[in-house]
């Protein structure tokens, strides 16, 4: 009898993330020659969530990212993706245009990645190229300027300007992407990645030089995405007021290796959390990275 | 037996000069970044000054020590291409630095024709031949009337291009210039802001290469004993298949890309056919490129997403 | 760039102005003296001599001190002043350039069509002949293969310097064929693009994951491995020798331009004999070419492909976390451009009746390429106009006869074509690094229309 007890209390309920989870990263490392990055992470971001991954400098973070999204093969592990109609994809097996075509992940980039030399709309357009592609008839329709190619133009314009109304930017839709400042530009990174209607959203901090108004928008572009109901979102952020404030789940990183994992509340009171970032000054955090970075360097070589 | 050492000797001899030449591609990339398309014209020009001087010191001056001469030659074709190449770099490279990024490549496209072409109206576009020099050879083995010799030309060469190698190898990892040029090639803003002269460094070697090029230009009017204003393009093509094979950036890795590239080239000549021995050093480029585009002493590239 | 160059410069004071000059002059000398003033000639015993020409190197050597005082005392001061004075382009400019680039393409379309009657009209068909051929359809070739190498270099933003290669593939292509199997042009035309633009997938496919100027130099090693094989392959090719008597283009099999034959166009139309009819003939076949590679291109643009051929030159990291194939959207840019270099080759081998692996040097690669870097990457008009300025800039140096009465009778201006068609590469980069029009028009607007700014516009990685 008292053994039965016992068990009940060891094993916990499956968290509400595990069970309709739309990623599964299951023991994933990535070693760059001797450096371990990332070692044996597992965890699960829930459909329809929005899923914090945080940590200090040289965590390991944009790594899983790098991961997820295809631009690094994991050296062990299985990123498992499961779409709502039940499809699954096993991210690390492919090459990353297809896991942005197929599997329906997008991302936007630490140091923002637009086509600064075209336009905002046509950062939209080429968004849609797949699908565009497809209704030009692989382009050899397009050429002879036949109507079907027409039509599926006029849509992907439509949703590009659905997409410019709820960042904003619609007044500025003809305007150079680099001409913008530097938040619209973060927005219409997530505008641009949205308009290839992902199943999951990676965002690389997000919020990273804005202000707090900007901060506050964006709060609110990120909540009403995961209100749309079709997209779940897993965001790399150090600006905990966003992480807190928005996140349905929060998992954190340390040298490489995840060291809590729980609801915003679990995790701000979770001790190694609380060392990992309040037990060695800001100073000296920057140092270890600076550090980790020649490490890296070093080993790549 | 006898052939395999005459193709060493003969590929060891050409791979010296086209690994004297790779080192001004490489350094100069290593240190803006950029091909310098026009250096084989460069090294063809030198080869121009010391034709010209070698004729003068010899046939005006009456000076007869014909290794007088050549040191004296060597020297001044140094110098003059030295200039050449600073003035180069100052007109058509240094105001495009920091610009579109294909502009001091095509800047540099535009140099090589315009050196060629200068060549071929100063000088006229027919050969010129200088009466051989040095012309003795001693032989090292000899069965069924073959003989493998190696020319005092050959030992010339080598031992100049030791001489000189050595003497580069101390300026680059000894000297203040060097120590400045390796920062230049790291993070030229954070040398500018250590106090590096970054736009001095950047002349010295342009300088530097030039002048490397010159004693290969030199060489090669003594061993080839004839100079053509079209020579620069094929061994500049294939000094910068060279340094790109040793590994771009990397100055053991221009010289011994070098070697391998005469080595392949003269081997390739002696068993196979001389007819493609330019398409085997262009294919093999292109699989060097292709299969370890960092060459075998470079470092690689990471992407950084 | 401006005040960079006067930044150079020793300041304003004349002295310094001075002895900075005299240094230039000093190192003019250093360089120009031994390499002009010493020339070396072969004499009757096939013996290098030297003559001196020190009046020509003291020529040099003033127009350089004097060129380097007026650069630093006049031209960068005002350089500098006129870039410090204007915050922007005024209206006026703006709305010039708007009405110029409006009204340009229209106007030199009407022009090109007119301009064989003009000259015919002015100088008679035996007179218009030159004018026909060595500017017209000249220039037009070059015009042909700046567009189409555009598609790879100014869109995709990869730097190809074996394009060339494409070219030689379309031109042997049709000689052979031609001569062997006796098709028509008009069949092996769409066969040599094919041709070449297979030779572009397969050239293509290992070579496009490459980065920066490996890319150009492999493309380049490739040119030459082409170029190198023609030489060689003296079976197929006839070697250096190349292949001559190729067949004329006839009009559609209805009409030929051959004397000899029945259907020869001056019998059917009872005129007077002439070449004129043929290089008449050829010149609207290329411009018709030339204008189908616009067309195709400015409808590309507008399509998916095209688009993400320009953001694979913005970005391509991005591209592919937009799931864009990169290695597709490189290839098809590759073969299209490679297709339209193949046609261009058919063309040349039929203009010329005689094609060598001469014609397929290095050279024409670099000058194809410099037309599209001087004329602006990506931009049509831009690239036009540079193919007419450099092409029919040197081009023109054949004409300079008058130039001999100043020079004497040995001065052969042909001989200075390459020289200054190096240097103006050179000159125009410093002047407009980023070519003539740099400014980007974007393929779909929601409101209005607005120019890119060409400092904007990323060159690639190729």
């Amino acid at each position: 009898m008292t053994m039965t007890v016992e068990l009940d209390v060891v094993v916990e309920q499956p968290r509400r993330w595990a069970l309709d989870p739309v990623l599964s990263v299951e023991h994933v490392s990535m070693r760059f020659g001797g450096l371990v990055a990332v070692n044996d992470l597992s965890f699960q971001a829930g459909r329809g969530d929005i899923t914090a991954l945080i940590g200090p400098n040289g965590a390991g973070k944009t790594t899983v990212f790098n991961c997820i999204t295809g631009f690094y093969k994991p050296t062990q592990g299985m990123l498992n993706l499961r779409h709502a109609s039940g499809d699954t994809f096993l991210l690390e097996r492919m090459p990353d245009h297809k896991i942005s075509a197929k599997a329906r992940v997008a991302r936007t980039f630490q140091n923002i990645r637009l086509f600064s030399g075209m336009t905002i709309l046509e950062n939209l357009l080429v968004a849609q190229h797949n699908p565009l592609m497809l209704a030009s008839g692989m382009t050899i329709l397009g050429v002879l300027g036949l109507p079907g190619y027409k039509r599926a133009e006029k849509e992907a314009i439509e949703k590009a300007k659905f997409w410019l109304e709820k960042t904003g930017l619609t007044a500025r839709a003809d305007d150079p992407a680099g001409d913008l400042p530097y938040g619209a530009q973060r927005r219409l990174e997530i505008a641009r990645a949205m308009c290839t209607e992902p199943q999951l959203l990676c965002l690389d901090e997000p919020a990273a030089g804005l202000n707090p108004r900007e901060s506050a928008e964006l709060n609110t572009l990120l909540l009403d995405i995961r209100a749309m109901g079709q997209t779940s979102l897993l965001l790399i952020e150090h600006d905990m007021s966003v992480v807190m404030e928005i996140s349905d789940h929060v998992v954190v990183l340390e040298y490489g290796v995840k060291i809590s994992d729980g609801t915003p509340d679990e995790v701000r009171n979770d001790p190694r959390v609380i060392a990992a970032y309040l037990g060695v000054d800001d100073d000296e955090v920057a140092e270890v990275e600076e550090v980790l970075d020649d490490i890296s360097e070093e080993t790549a070589r | 037996m006898e052939i395999f050492l005459q193709q060493l000797i003969n590929g060891i001899t050409l791979g010296s000069i086209y690994g004297l030449i790779a080192i001004g591609y490489t350094m100069v990339f290593g240190i803006i970044g950029m091909v310098n398309f026009a250096h084989g014209d460069v090294f063809m020009v030198s080869a121009f000054i010391a034709m010209i001087f070698f004729l003068l010191f010899t046939t005006v001056l009456g000076i007869s020590s014909v290794i007088v001469a050549l040191i004296l030659v060597m020297l001044i074709a140094m110098f003059l291409t030295g200039l050449l190449n600073w003035a180069i770099e100052r007109v058509a490279y240094r105001p495009l630095r920091g610009s579109f990024r294909l502009a001091p490549l095509i800047s540099a496209i535009g140099m090589s024709i315009v050196l060629s072409n200068f060549i071929q109206v100063a000088q006229g576009p027919r050969n010129k031949p200088l009466p051989p020099v040095l012309s003795g050879t001693i032989t090292l083995m000899e069965r069924n009337n073959f003989a493998a010799t190696i020319s005092y030309k050959q030992i010339l060469i080598w031992v100049v291009t030791a001489v000189l190698l050595a003497g580069f190898w101390y300026v680059v990892q000894k000297t203040p210039l060097g120590r400045a040029q390796r920062a230049c090639e790291q993070d030229r803003k954070m040398a500018a802001l250590l106090g590096v002269n970054v736009d001095r460094t950047i002349s010295l070697t342009f300088v530097m290469g030039a002048a490397l090029a010159a004693v290969a230009g030199t060489l090669y009017l003594t061993y080839y004993g004839v100079v053509n204003f079209s020579d620069g393009f094929t061994p500049g093509v294939k000094a910068f298949t060279a340094a790109v094979l040793g590994g771009i950036g990397s100055l053991p890795g221009a010289v011994l890309g070098g070697l391998l590239i005469g080595l392949i080239e003269t081997f390739w000549s002696g068993y196979f056919s001389i007819d493609y021995k330019d398409v085997a050093a262009f294919s093999i480029l292109a699989i060097v490129l292709i299969f370890m585009p960092q060459g075998l002493l470079g470092r690689p590239e990471v992407e950084k997403v | 760039m401006a005040p960079g160059i006067a930044t150079n410069g020793p300041g304003s004071s004349p002295g310094a102005a001075i002895r900075d000059a005299i240094l230039a002059g000093v190192i003019a000398l250093g360089i120009f003296g031994p390499l002009v003033g010493l020339k070396t000639e072969q004499n009757m015993q096939n013996e290098l001599i030297i003559t001196t020409r020190w009046g020509t190197v003291a020529i040099i050597v003033a127009i350089v001190i004097f060129g380097r005082f007026l650069l630093t005392t006049t031209i960068w001061p005002a350089i500098a002043r006129r870039k410090a004075s204007d915050a922007g382009p005024s209206r006026t400019s703006v709305a010039v350039k708007a009405g110029i680039a409006r009204w340009f393409p229209p106007v030199g379309l009407v022009f090109l069509f007119v301009y064989p009657a003009i000259v015919v009209g002015l100088l008679g068909f035996q007179g218009s002949l030159k004018w026909v051929d060595n500017f017209g359809i000249q220039i037009l070739i070059y015009v042909m293969l700046g567009w189409g190498l555009n598609i790879v270099v100014g869109l995709a933003g990869l730097l190809d310097l074996g394009y060339v290669a494409f070219y030689a593939v379309g031109a042997y292509a049709y000689a052979l064929l031609a001569t062997h199997f006796g098709l028509s042009f008009w069949i092996l035309l769409p066969l040599a693009g094919i041709l070449a633009a297979l030779w572009g997938i397969m050239l293509g496919f290992p070579v496009l994951r490459l980065r920066g100027d490996y890319l150009a130099i492999v493309t380049l090693a490739f040119g030459e491995i082409i170029r190198l094989v023609l030489i060689n392959f003296r079976e197929l090719t006839n070697g250096s020798a190349g292949i001559s008597s190729i067949p004329k283009i006839t009009f559609f099999g209805l009409y030929s331009f051959d004397i000899s034959a029945p259907n020869y166009v001056a019998k059917v139309f009872d005129l007077p004999m002439s070449s004129a009819y043929y290089k008449i003939f050829l010149y609207y076949l290329i411009l018709l070419l030339a204008l189908l590679t616009a067309f195709v291109t400015i409808r590309l643009r507008k399509l998916p492909v095209g688009r993400a051929w320009e953001a694979l030159r913005e970005d391509e990291i991005a591209c592919r976390s937009l799931g864009i194939n990169t290695t597709n959207t490189k290839l098809t840019a590759f073969a299209l451009g490679a297709m339209f270099g193949g046609f261009a080759g058919s063309f040349f081998a039929a203009r010329q009746g005689f094609v060598s692996p001469e014609s397929f040097t290095f050279m024409e690669s670099a000058v194809i390429v410099a037309i599209v870097v001087l004329g602006g990457m990506g931009s049509m008009i831009g690239v036009a106009l540079a193919a007419v300025a450099m092409i029919g800039g040197t081009e023109i140096l054949r004409e300079l006869d008058f130039l001999k009465a100043v020079f004497g009778e040995g001065f052969d201006p042909d001989q200075y074509r390459m020289l200054f068609f190096g240097l103006a590469m050179v000159l125009v980069m410093i002047w407009k690094p980023r070519g003539f029009v740099s400014a980007r028009e974007p393929t779909v607007f929601l409101t209005e229309r607005k120019s890119i700014s060409g400092s904007l516009v990323k060159e690639g990685h190729g």
